[in-house]
């Protein structure tokens, strides 16, 4: 099971110098742990399960992000833990409690940024309070809360003005507050920043995250934008047609994909992905070989294999070795230019003219980028080299 | 990119809105109203080939989310609004690529809850507004539809026979399901009970509420009165095979509630003691369906009562139960519907609706009699309704909201 590596801002919140004790974790002594335990969605009339024996557990305080492209079953598996989809298979558990069957608003769970509407005729304390009078709580409690969460959302100073008085970040910021003062065990959140401009976006990404960790309440976020989950969540679970292909960390995910769709999916941009054929001691890239472990290739299905590498991670290397690029585009960035060109990578058959003509992307020095339309020739960095059998997908090697 | 449209009837004079500005900065000239309401985007209204049209600023995705939903809601014949067009690819003077614009039907004689508290008001108006929210979202719960942002802002409201119809307005959160889950329902009725008490209080705060309605014992309202439309909905009843009655009934009580039972399922038990019904589909609308058959009239639920009512007393005053109904009908509508709503003076035809006319007429013309002690010629009726009555009555055909603080959530420069 995953750990915190380090300890929780959060934790030293509580027993900190400041005297903040924020009521986040009171009555909550539990730990919040979530555990998706074989969790399956099968809509009725589909064949096959939107969300497919599904196996997360998340630890107390982590914020896990949950990412795919559309229609992998993210949102899916979000609404079943905030108990809005029926679970068809497997279970759920929020701490030690068995959810899979209770209420969502008997979860203690909070879905965050439903609704960003400020009332303008209440008060900053008011527009984050009100639920809670709703709730019942009483009043002296809802002060504490709301002055506690102002003072996390750097809000104290705004509580007794009208939100007409905000900025739009700080306006974001009110609408966390009302989340905050509910002290849920558990923040959901579905795409919060879909609607936000991109500068908003920007801003609100760093924001939840910091904010998230200051509080240690556990998350789980969902996202279609890979660079939203790999800079925010302490984990990384990324789903596609309802199944989970990898949940790690970000370093994890990037460094160690399980598989050719991880590898493809994380990165940006993608990692390149060539179909390559297995010869003595490595594989034949282009005109040369590159060395690969025995013991790795022993485990590929066939003789041919799936050869992954960054745009990152390759080397520029005299003509006749590595790779031959033929550049279409050099994109510069200053310190770097990355080129986009096709790789001839494969030694192609006779049957089939096109089978080694690939997309290539490459970084290259920003200072001297070779010339549009010219030919480079690259070779990957040697230990940043990633296999997969072309058949199953899978990675070879650890 | 090019500005690209897409729209089911589009009309060339889109072209010719200021698609290169910022909807913000768009000149008032072009403006039907200036910025109202709470929106959490920037929303405006135009006046395009004689229709007025809501114009809302958001991301590509979303409005052409909303723009399918919208047209996949009207096609379930849900109330909702109508979507116009979607604009995208939009560019702004300087090269800068803008938002895309989703553009709806302003919904004639529609009001938003903040215009209704803003009039003097009877002292119920929060409870007739919540009652017509509840059928809505048992309406759009039944067809499937999860919300996910139920509140008064988010809907609009007609005047419905002294109640209110309530429309959806705004569909960003929403998504159509085969069925709901318990748990979805659930959520949205847990939605709709703390985005009224938010909306009340902040009225409150305005001084804009009656004194006497506290935000949070209405909110609750939504849950009790969508919880008892639901059972009397969908229920399942029980009882022994000689009380046979009893489907008649579950039927007649559903008319009642203005709904039509399209399949009913009828189980009985092994030994044929008992039988087990439980509607499984039902519609809205079976006053005003009727109506429509009957006169051609397209109004609401209520309102479509109200006439049926005082059609079947036409009826019999004039003792014609045994002539065919379609026959009486159209007398009546050429008789008495047509010359109280044609009495109304072109000056004042933005007022009210004609549906609702007429049955403020009738009461008008039930209140003087009262007084008088005797009955009322109609005509009377409406002499008196439309000198003392209708002139103090505000304009409610394009009501596009009551000035209020305008939030959008976007970053400033």
């Amino acid at each position: 099971m995953w750990r915190r590596t380090q300890p929780c801002v959060a934790d030293a919140l509580y027993n900190g110098s400041s005297g903040t004790f924020l009521p986040v974790k009171e009555g909550n002594e539990a730990m919040a742990t979530v555990r998706f335990d074989n969790s399956t969605r099968l809509y009725p009339g589909n064949d096959k399960p939107s969300v497919d024996k599904l196996n997360i557990d998340i630890a107390d305080g982590e914020f896990l992000v949950l990412v795919g492209p559309s229609g992998c079953g993210k949102s899916t598996s979000l609404r079943m833990l905030a108990g809005l989809e029926e679970v068809n298979g497997g279970k759920i558990w929020i701490g030690d409690r068995d959810v899979t069957n209770l209420s969502p608003k008997d979860r203690d769970v909070a879905m965050v940024f439903q609704n960003y509407a400020l009332y303008p005729h209440m008060t900053v304390a008011d527009n984050m309070g009100f639920a809670l009078k709703i709730a019942g709580v009483d009043k002296g409690e809802i002060r504490k809360r709301v002055e506690e969460a102002g003072k996390i959302l750097d809000l104290t100073q705004y509580l007794e003005r009208k939100p007409k008085a905000l900025s739009g970040g700080q306006r974001q910021r009110v609408a966390m507050g009302r989340a905050i003062v509910r002290s849920p065990q558990v923040f959901l959140m579905d795409e919060p920043l879909s609607n936000l401009d991109a500068k908003l976006r920007v801003q609100t990404r760093t924001q939840i995250a910091s904010l998230q960790r200051r509080l240690g309440v556990t998350t789980v976020y969902v996202t279609h934008d890979q660079v939203e989950a790999m800079t925010m969540g302490d984990r990384v679970a990324l789903l596609k047609d309802g199944i989970l292909q990898q949940c790690d960390t970000p370093r994890n995910m990037y460094d160690r994909p399980t598989n050719v769709f991880v590898a493809g999916f994380i990165g940006s941009p993608a990692m390149n992905l060539l179909d390559v054929e297995q010869v003595d001691g490595g594989v034949s890239v282009g005109a040369s070989k590159v060395a690969v472990d025995r013991e790795i290739l022993a485990g590929a299905s066939g003789k041919r294999v799936t050869l992954g590498v960054r745009p990152e991670d390759l080397d520029v290397v005299s003509e006749g070795q590595g790779i031959p690029v033929e550049i279409d585009v050099v994109e510069e960035l200053g310190a770097d230019a990355y080129i986009y060109g096709s790789a001839k990578a494969s030694t192609h058959t006779e049957a089939d003219e096109d089978a080694g003509e690939r997309p290539f992307i490459a970084r290259v020095d920003g200072r001297k980028p070779p010339e549009k339309g010219s030919t480079i020739y690259l070779a990957p960095k040697p230990g940043h080299l990633h296999l997969f059998d072309a058949t199953s997908g899978l990675r070879l090697g650890k | 990119m090019a500005l690209t449209i897409t729209a089911a009837r589009p009309d060339p004079a889109l072209l010719d809105l200021p698609w290169r500005l910022p909807l913000e900065e768009w000149p008032e000239e072009r403006l039907a109203a200036l910025p109202r309401g709470i929106s959490r985007h920037v929303v405006r209204f135009v006046k395009l080939s004689g229709r007025v049209l809501a114009v809302k600023e958001i991301k590509s995705e979303l409005a052409h989310g909303e723009y399918d939903v919208l047209r996949m809601l009207n096609r379930l014949d849900q109330p909702a609004v109508e979507p116009f067009a979607v604009v995208d690819g939009r560019i702004s003077n300087s090269g800068e690529p803008l938002d895309a614009c989703l553009i709806t039907r302003h919904l004639q004689f529609s009001l938003p809850y903040r215009a209704l508290f803003s009039q003097s008001l009877r002292a119920d108006t929060a409870t007739r507004l919540i009652d017509a929210l509840a059928v809505l979202l048992v309406r759009l719960h039944l067809a499937g539809f999860f919300w996910g942002d139920v509140s008064l802002s988010n809907t609009l409201f007609r005047r419905d026979a002294g109640a209110f119809a309530a429309y959806l307005v705004d569909a960003e959160t929403g998504k159509l399901y085969q069925r709901l889950s318990a748990g979805q329902r659930e959520h949205d009725l847990d939605i709709a009970r703390v985005n009224i008490a938010g909306e009340l209080m902040d009225l409150e705060a305005g001084e804009l509420l009656p004194a006497d309605t506290d935000p949070v014992e209405t909110s609750n309202q939504i849950m009790t009165r969508y919880a008892e439309l639901w059972e009397a909905l969908t229920g399942m009843e029980r009882f022994d095979t000689g009380d046979r009655w009893r489907v008649d009934e579950r039927i007649r009580k559903l008319n009642d509630l203005g709904f039509d039972i399209d399949e009913l399922a009828i189980t009985t038990d092994f030994d044929g003691t008992s039988i087990q019904i439980q509607p499984k589909v039902v519609d809205a609308g079976h006053h005003s369906r009727r109506l429509l058959r009957l006169t051609g009239l397209d109004v609401e639920e209520n309102q479509a009562r109200r006439l049926l009512n005082d059609l079947d007393a036409f009826r019999a005053a004039a003792d014609r139960q045994n002539e065919d109904e379609e026959i009486v009908a159209h007398d009546w509508l050429t008789k008495v519907y047509e010359p109280i709503t044609r009495s109304v003076p072109r000056s004042m035809a933005a007022k009210l609706e004609p549906a609702e006319l007429f049955h403020e007429v009738l009461e008008h013309r039930w209140y003087m009699a009262e007084q008088a002690k005797h009955d009322i010629p109609i005509a009377d009726a409406i002499a008196d309704y439309v000198a003392k009555v209708l002139p103090g009555k505000p304009d409610e055909k394009s009501v596009l909201g009551v000035d209020t603080v305008e939030l959008p959530v976007i970053a400033r420069p």
